[in-house]
């Protein structure tokens, strides 16, 4: 149960690979949360980040199983995680791929596979988890959209709109949890320096995975329902918003 | 039934619960062998508890307040038989008039008796006459085999002690007789000084607390320095009919308190700041006589001054507020000075700080053992205030103290054993009455108590 000072005490964190989703789940042990679940396609390799959640003072981390696109796995790999450790009070939607657009635009095949991993894996994993939350009557899912998901760029869109599907997946969903005592956080991160975004020139307004926890732990603390990371993004985003779309294209961003 | 969203009185951490008003005691009967899902079942009085003690996330909750109703009241016996919902407001409105008054009563009226009993709640004469449950006679207990027990402290101590603080857990309380006081007037005589520090406010209630029915302190949590820990301690009894004027004798059991007015729905959050508070304190300090004696007042301003505003927690705005209480033995006096010090050094906001002395305890998960007690409201969005309640948790620790689960809404789970020493005891004698672990809430889920 999360407690009136904003600290929770159980973590789900789905893509348990992600720089983002453990940066995110660290910070929350540090404020408190002892179990973790790390889910992923790759469990074994999650046990550094088992060992360093575990310094952090979380008692009981288990990693599992969990493959974004098998979505008719999704309501087991859930409910596996809930009899086994009760209540999600954040669930954290960390999974994705970055794609190669110059490939992808492209590649039927492999524009296909990032929309699936990212849009169809998190429509099904946020819609499984929202029952689970609406069930236990509280809980927070918190979703990793992009900035590159709010105004699609020629230079990677392939991404940006399976960001962008998400995005407004995930706030519909925030709407519709209204009352049900469930609640979502639509993080916008501009360009993070993790694994994902290993060996790409760094985008103006870079931040990094723990810089992005941050945030997240202000906005579950409040009753945020949008942040963005670093903040300034919001301004400028709502600046690029309107640039004309002949101009947008031939922005270097 | 309606799903809606509960929260406590610090309207902190809502969440979502399928309310019923039960019709009867058939009615609660039928919801509670339903087994309705797996998240259980709690009953609810007037939700005044600060966290989420009343809360059942995604569960069943009892609205107990529509359970109100008064059966017998014997004035020679000076006891009251009432439907566990009924609410202090009530009981007192009947039995005032007829010369009786409860034998203990917290710093509000709408309790309900069932609530009251759960938590165990304590008023300002704990250290003469304990908490409530010491002032009831018997209850019903309605458990998740359906069953429905009468329960004396003498006839069945272990079920009486595991429910008298049990936070609701045992079962539903229906029913309740208590024991009353006999009072001749709706007067209280109170005497009120001023005390310039915390050794002399501490030192006052050491040498004359115990002539005295009632007493409390309130303390300035702001003033720093040589006035750490300023004071107004006010202490009295029930006025005597023979110490009123005559005029007013044939009216001596007249009692009628009314809200005077009710706080907005919706206010700007961050009103009560370090300011506002430093000017209230200041005025309330200032305007407290040095020392006055024997100054007749009603019970409604004696017992419970907060009723007059309705809806008073709303000035702490959307993010709410959370109230810490805890308790240091007697001779942890040093303990007790530390945490004032700490909490002056912080600064927090607290227009109500409240320090008190309690008697002997007893019971389970009862919250008041011997030893001073302090309270304060703090708004919950107060920076760092996680990490200093969670550093007062320690200091209280180490001096053998406890915090009150009632207004609990942030303790860590770990804590709690080390807070109750019975804690595994009481868990014995739950398992017993649920074996199925049909009664929980969300205070049982956070602090991992079932």
């Amino acid at each position: 149960m999360r407690n009136a000072v904003g600290d929770v005490q159980t973590v789900l964190v789905l893509g348990g690979g992600s720089d983002i989703g453990s940066a995110i789940a660290a910070r929350l042990v540090q404020q408190g949360a002892r179990t973790v679940v790390l889910a992923g396609r790759r469990p074994e390799a999650y046990a550094q980040a088992e060992q360093s959640l575990r310094s952090a003072g979380a008692t009981t981390v288990h990693r599992v199983s969990f493959d974004a696109d098998d979505t008719d796995g999704h309501p087991k790999v859930i409910a596996e995680v809930v009899s086994t450790v009760g209540d999600l009070d954040v669930t954290v939607v960390a999974f994705g791929v970055l794609g190669d657009q110059s490939v992808d635009e492209h590649d039927p095949a492999a524009a296909v596979a990032v929309a699936r991993t990212n849009y169809l894996g998190a429509v099904s994993a946020m819609t499984v988890v929202s029952q689970q939350l609406r069930t236990q009557g509280h809980g927070a899912l918190v979703v990793l959209s992009s900035v590159a998901g709010e105004r699609v760029r020629r230079s990677n869109f392939v991404y940006g709109s399976t960001k962008a599907g998400l995005d407004g997946f995930a706030t519909g969903l925030a709407d519709a949890l209204q009352g049900t005592g469930a609640r979502v956080l639509v993080v916008r991160p501009g360009f993070v320096v993790s694994k994902m975004t290993a060996g790409m020139d760094k985008a103006p307004l870079s931040t990094t995975p723990e810089a992005v926890a941050e945030v997240v732990v202000k906005g579950l603390a409040g009753s945020a329902t949008v942040v963005w990371a670093p903040a300034a993004l919001r301004l400028v985003m709502s600046a690029l918003r309107h640039v004309p779309r002949p101009v947008f294209r031939r922005l270097p961003v | 039934m309606n799903e809606i969203l509960l929260t406590g009185w610090g309207r902190t951490t809502p969440t979502r619960s399928r309310v019923h008003l039960p019709a009867d005691t058939d009615a609660t009967l039928r919801l509670m062998a339903d087994g309705n899902g797996s998240r259980g079942l709690l009953a609810r009085g007037l939700g005044r508890a600060y966290g989420d003690a009343a809360q059942n996330a995604g569960g069943d909750v009892l609205d107990m307040t529509s359970l109100a109703g008064i059966h017998a009241v014997d004035v020679d016996a000076a006891t009251v038989d009432v439907d566990a919902g009924v609410s202090l407001d009530t009981l007192l409105r009947h039995l005032v008039p007829l010369g009786l008054f409860v034998t203990v009563s917290p710093g509000t009226r709408y309790v309900t008796v069932g609530g009251a009993l759960a938590c165990d709640i304590h008023g300002k004469n704990h250290h003469r006459e304990g908490s409530f449950a010491r002032s009831v006679l018997s209850f019903d207990l309605l458990t998740p085999d359906g069953e429905v027990r009468t329960v004396t402290a003498d006839a069945d101590p272990e079920v009486f002690w595991a429910t008298a603080g049990g936070m609701g857990l045992t079962g539903v309380v229906l029913r309740a007789t208590l024991k009353l006081l006999r009072i001749e007037t709706a007067m209280v005589s109170v005497d009120t000084e001023r005390a310039g520090d915390l050794d002399d406010v501490m030192a006052r209630m050491e040498a004359r607390d115990d002539d005295y029915r009632y007493s409390v302190a309130w303390i300035d949590l702001l003033a720093s320095g040589a006035a750490m820990g300023r004071s107004v301690l006010t202490r009295g009894d029930h006025t005597p009919l023979a110490d009123l004027p005559e005029g007013k004798r044939a009216n001596a059991l007249d009692y009628g308190p009314k809200a005077l007015l009710s706080a907005p729905a919706f206010l700007p959050p961050g009103l009560l700041n370090r300011l506002t508070v430093r000017a209230f304190n200041e005025l309330w300090f200032r305007k407290a006589p040095v020392s006055q004696i024997g100054h007749p007042e009603s019970i409604a301003t004696f017992f419970h001054p907060l009723d007059m505003i309705g809806d008073w927690n709303r000035i702490y705005g959307r993010a709410g507020f959370l109230q810490y209480q805890f308790v240091v033995p007697f001779g942890q006096e040093g303990a007790m000075r530390q945490i004032v010090e700490e909490l002056v050094r912080h600064q927090c906001p607290s227009f109500l700080a409240v320090l008190k002395r309690f008697g002997p305890g007893n019971g389970l998960l009862s919250f008041p053992s011997p030893g001073w007690t302090l309270a304060l409201d703090i708004p919950a969005a107060m920076g760092g205030l996680g990490p200093l309640l969670a550093r007062l948790d320690e200091r209280v620790v180490d001096a053998g103290g406890r915090i009150y689960l009632a207004k609990d809404s942030r303790l860590a789970p770990h804590m709690v054993p080390r807070m109750y020493p019975e804690l595994d005891r009481w868990r014995e004698l739950r398992e017993r009455l649920d074996p199925k672990r049909r009664m929980t809430s969300d205070l049982a889920r956070r602090l991992q108590l079932l």
